[in-house]
């Protein structure tokens, strides 16, 4: 499948750029709502994993399969999936994230429809499919047909929008720590995702909060599903690697 | 200092999202909230003591704020606590949550999320099966979110 | 049927203080808050937890406006006997819901 030259050299660069020491949003939180997140008895996001244990073994039509029909128990075959997404797509030809993978799995084999983005049954499989990825480090897949993809990432990622004229590296990279309205500048993972989000006051996805920092900065958001959010997640989760994943996170 | 945070309440009226913030007069709200507890302790003295209010001081987003509130009590049927109810100054209304427990609670400490819509005084106020009242306040300061929806 | 997760124990020795938690999906919508139209958006609100103990009243809340959403609430209670715990949401527009879970006691 992958091409290996390539892929020595991939590994190699992905290898040999050390990791500076990374900080996750998690330790910028206050203690009663890191015990949110910890606690599975309190942390609001793990209502909508039950559920989305639920939708996992209802079949979404009558001729069709449902989830564990062809993926049995979650725990087991879903473990470590969400620690490697975005991943390649084979038909489409370009990487798609774990959202756009299960809407995928819905139209090609399950005769089903794709849900909408952030409709809430997609977050609820969204976030039970990455909750058995709990704990594990973020490893983007050494794939290098998704370098190109993951080179535009970081070029929006370094790019100027919108009227405050900011980037993101700007804030995250190089004003992590500082404050902006009293609040700390995280240094802006993606490892938490999708995360029950204080300011929501629900759980939510990975592109809602990043259209939620362009519309911050007063840039026109890109839409919703759009290639270049699914291209700034790839980057993202190169940035992120070897980062414990803690979805459902808890953000203010 | 307040006129300071007035005005940036006034400036978050503007944005999407976040709680409408209905933001009174100091004096009018504190007084509001005397009358709201004494109105809990059906006149009856309310004494500070007893109580601990765990919240966090610096709250990063009034929209979910974990607050803990334990009453020192031996909960037998001859001594306990009977209820526990908060009380805030500057969210639209002054009740919060209102707790009923018995002999039957075993401990006396609850816990709950809420929400401030502003940096305020906070009281929680213990209510015993003797009759009497005892409350602790806490002054929590409220950050918004920078980036809002 | 709002979604819930209520965690309490499954066994418990008698006389022990048992500590329950419940957490149950609602929006807690305040009625304060205005809709991207301006217009407020209307209220709807839990107002009521109680958790019955083989029916008896042993804990409630009166829940307001401040709760937060997808209200979360912790207590203790003496572990009598077995039997079943009862957890109640009440609330604007009829909301009513009750979840049960079973204890035994040794």
């Amino acid at each position: 499948m992958t091409r290996v030259p390539g892929l020595l050299l991939l590994l190699a660069a992905l290898g040999a750029a050390a990791q500076p020491a990374r900080r996750s949003g998690f330790e910028d939180m206050s203690p009663q709502t890191r015990a949110m997140q910890r606690d599975d008895a309190q942390n609001p996001g793990m209502l909508w994993v039950q559920d989305g244990a639920a939708l996992w073994e209802r079949a979404p039509g009558p001729a069709a399969a449902s989830c564990a029909g062809c993926h049995g128990d979650a725990r087991v075959s879903m473990r470590g999936v969400a620690a490697r997404y975005p991943a390649w797509d084979e038909t489409l030809q370009h990487p798609v994230d774990l959202a756009q993978r299960i809407n995928l799995c819905r139209e090609r084999h399950q005769g089903a429809t794709a849900l909408p983005v952030e409709q809430q049954d997609l977050l609820a499989l969204e976030s039970h499919v990455a909750l058995q990825s709990r704990g594990l480090p973020v490893a983007p897949p050494a794939d290098e047909r998704l370098q190109p993809f993951r080179v535009r990432g970081e070029a929006a990622w370094r790019e100027r929008i919108g009227q405050l004229n900011l980037s993101c590296a700007q804030c995250h990279d190089e004003r992590a720590g500082q404050r902006l309205a009293g609040s700390p500048i995280p240094e802006g993972h993606a490892n938490g995702y999708p995360l029950y989000r204080l300011e929501w006051q629900g759980l939510g996805s990975l592109q809602r909060r990043l259209r939620n920092c362009m519309t911050g900065v007063r840039a026109e958001p890109w839409p919703a599903g759009s290639a270049a959010l699914v291209e700034l997640s790839l980057y993202l989760a190169w940035r992120d690697r070897g980062m414990a994943l803690e979805s459902p996170a808890v953000r203010p | 200092m307040k006129l300071a945070l007035q005005r940036r309440e006034l400036l978050q009226l503007g944005a999407a999202g976040g709680l409408a913030l209905l933001v009174r007069p100091a004096q009018a709200t504190a007084f509001e909230m005397q009358s709201a507890i004494a109105n809990y302790a059906s006149g009856a003295p309310v004494k500070t003591g007893k109580l601990r209010f765990d919240i966090p001081p610096l709250v990063e987003n009034g929209n979910g704020v974990p607050v803990t509130i334990s009453v020192d009590s031996p909960m037998t049927a001859a001594e306990h606590v009977t209820g526990i109810a908060v009380f805030n100054e500057r969210n639209p209304q002054r009740d919060v949550v209102r707790f009923t427990l018995g002999p039957r609670a075993g401990k006396a400490v609850v816990a709950t999320r809420i929400r401030l819509a502003t940096s305020q005084q906070l009281v929680a106020v213990a209510r015993l099966s003797d009759g009497t009242f005892w409350s602790h306040s806490v002054d929590v300061l409220v950050t918004l979110a920078a980036c809002l929806e | 049927m709002a979604r819930t997760l209520i965690t309490s124990p499954a066994t418990a020795k008698r006389g022990e203080v048992i500590e329950l938690r419940a957490l149950i999906a609602h929006p807690m919508e305040t009625g304060f808050r205005p809709g991207a139209d301006g217009l407020l958006l209307p209220r709807n609100l839990i107002t009521r937890f109680s958790c019955r103990y083989n029916g008896d009243l042993v804990f409630s809340a009166d829940l307001f406006a401040a709760v937060a959403a997808n209200p979360y609430v912790s207590f203790f209670t003496v572990a009598t006997d077995s039997g079943t715990l009862s957890f109640s949401w009440e609330g604007d527009h009829g909301f009513a819901q009750t979840e049960t879970v079973a204890l035994a006691v040794t």
